[in-house]
């Protein structure tokens, strides 16, 4: 059974639908990405998953459990780790106190050998501890926003486009830690990006999102070296 | 100087120091809720007010089962006081701001007026319109400077209220500082939805914000009613419009702006009610309020909002 499996989900902006009727499931211990144009309804997606906004029609079942209702404090409790779009990192606390912030819901018996690791992960961020998150480059707050999430030890981790706005080598380093993640600790991901190269390459298995529906799905090589998919996203795109 | 203008100054900073203390206690429950949901809650004088009327009722109470250990008394008070205006802030949010959560600003603004009116009209029909009297709990005091023809006299209650307002402060700050929960206060201040996902209950943070809020204000509650020795259901209102006052002086949303927003208007107060005139202090705080909103329109201490984006 997958970990998370949605089906029929719609999701409503007022009278705009930006979800109409997502199928799409994530295996543990998969990296799903999700593949579209800006105002596709990814971002969209990863937060009605968190429960904010709430589907208006649709199951999303999480470890086998119907997950529909529940607020994001309640999602998140279940293991679901969002690095949101923008990242949105606390800006008028040091890198330390974000790292905080995400273990709300660890375990303290592991916050110290979760710091150490990220803080490995992210030899910068070390250096940065105590400066102030919102005085750190773009990058560096990406790596935060990474980082604060891996401190609740998610069951699943959703990023959001974490490659945005960011210098090509920052980039290779991002992609890197996200397959190191999957390799090593296991990690079940799902991946939005408009990067599209990059995350196929890093896919187990992808979906095109095209307003509000998957429209196409299949291994991440495959997409790759699909004719619509590099016609669509890839051609003259960011190889 | 001469030693008599001197001792006559230090007086009034005395005198300025307890009442701005009490200010300061308000304060800070305007810049907190304002700091976490952007609203400002002109029921908060109320809170306080409701906090002087449970020092009243319960002192009495006391003196009627013959409790009389003055700490013990006191402490009773505090704890009673803080007891029922926690319920009464944490209501007030829960009744009036949360269903409003979301709706346009005005509306909770018009929500917390409302509110404000049918609390000062709630304590009018329950304890009656006219001022209540509360015998002298604490007596006496000290003399720091006997001089030729003038003294410096602190009383015991002035003494109580600057150091219970520091203790409170320091503790308070620790508290938002330090703890997972002030953490989580000022995760909700600066992106709810984030901290949302990061399973901060975003709704029972506000709460506690309040109760927070609310407790401090009965603390203020308790000390006005042990300091002029009298109360009725309007004291609200203008201690209420003062802490705002001293919230925004300060810098709304910054925690040690508070502080130091309300200590400048009870010294305002007091400087000028010895120097100039009583009948004209509340002038004086306001202009003085006015001329640094000219000169700083995020108050002493509050900040720009610039961040990199």
């Amino acid at each position: 059974m997958s970990l998370l499996q949605l089906t029929g989900v719609r999701t409503n902006y007022g009278p705009i639908e930006a979800l109409r009727g997502v199928d799409i499931h994530v295996n543990q211990g998969e990296i799903v990405t999700l593949i579209g144009a800006n105002g596709a309804g990814k971002s969209t997606l990863l937060m009605t998953i968190c429960g904010q906004p709430k589907p208006a029609s649709g199951t999303i079942l999480f470890d086998g459990k119907v997950i529909n209702d529940l607020p994001p404090h309640e999602t998140a409790k279940l293991g679901i780790a969002q690095v949101p779009e923008g990242r949105r990192i606390f800006p008028r606390m040091t890198v330390f106190e974000n790292l905080q912030l995400g273990a709300t819901l660890g375990n303290p018996a592991h916050f110290d050998e979760d710091a150490a690791y990220c803080l490995d992960l992210f030899p910068i961020l070390a250096k940065r501890r105590d400066q102030r998150a919102g005085t750190l480059s773009g990058g560096e707050q990406q790596m935060l926003a990474i980082s604060r999430a891996l401190m609740s030890r998610p069951r699943l981790l959703l990023l959001d486009e974490p490659s945005l706005g960011l210098a090509p080598l920052i980039i290779r380093l991002i992609f890197e830690v996200i397959a190191d993640l999957n390799k090593t600790r296991g990690m079940t991901i799902l991946l939005v990006e408009q990067n599209a190269y990059h995350a196929l390459k890093l896919a187990h298995r992808a979906y095109v999102l095209a307003q509000g529906q998957v429209v196409l799905e299949g291994g991440g090589a495959e997409l790759l070296a699909n004719p619509e998919v590099r016609a669509a996203y890839l051609e003259g795109g960011s190889h | 100087m001469d030693a008599s203008a001197l001792g006559t100054f230090l007086q009034y900073l005395i005198n300025g120091l307890a009442l701005g203390a009490i200010y300061g206690l308000i304060a800070i429950g305007y810049t907190m809720v304002y700091g976490i949901i952007r609203m400002i809650n002109f029921a908060h004088g109320e809170i306080y007010m409701i906090g002087a009327f449970v020092a009243v009722t319960t002192f009495s109470i006391l003196a009627a089962a013959g409790v009389t250990s003055v700490p013990l008394a006191l402490l009773l008070v505090l704890v009673m006081a803080i007891a029922f205006t926690a319920a009464y802030g944490w209501t007030v949010e829960r009744v009036a701001y949360r269903p409003l959560r979301g709706a346009p600003k005005l509306a909770p603004l018009i929500s917390a007026i409302g509110m404000s009116i049918l609390l000062q009209n709630y304590v009018m029909q329950t304890q009656g319109a006219r001022p209540k009297p509360l015998a002298p709990v604490m007596n006496g005091g000290v003399t720091l400077w006997q001089g030729d023809g003038f003294a410096v006299n602190v009383s015991y209650i002035q003494l109580f209220i600057i150091l219970l307002t520091v203790a409170l402060m320091v503790g308070f700050t620790q508290l938002i500082n330090r703890t997972a929960l002030g953490r989580a206060q000022r995760a909700c201040e600066q992106d709810r939805t984030m901290a949302g996902l990061l399973g901060i209950n975003v709704d029972r943070t506000i709460s506690l914000t309040f109760v927070m809020g609310a407790a401090l204000a009965a603390v203020a509650g308790v000390l006005v009613t042990m300091y002029y020795g009298v109360i009725d259901f309007y004291i609200g209102f203008l201690a209420g419009m003062k802490a705002f006052t001293a919230a925004v002086l300060g810098g709304i949303g910054s925690l040690p702006g508070a502080m130091l927003g309300g200590l400048l208007i009870g010294l305002i107060e007091a400087f000028f009610t010895g120097y100039v005139s009583g009948a004209y202090k509340d002038v004086a705080s306001f202009s003085v309020l006015i001329l640094v909103l000219v000169f700083r329109p995020t108050g002493l201490m509050g900040r720009p909002d610039i961040e990199k984006v």
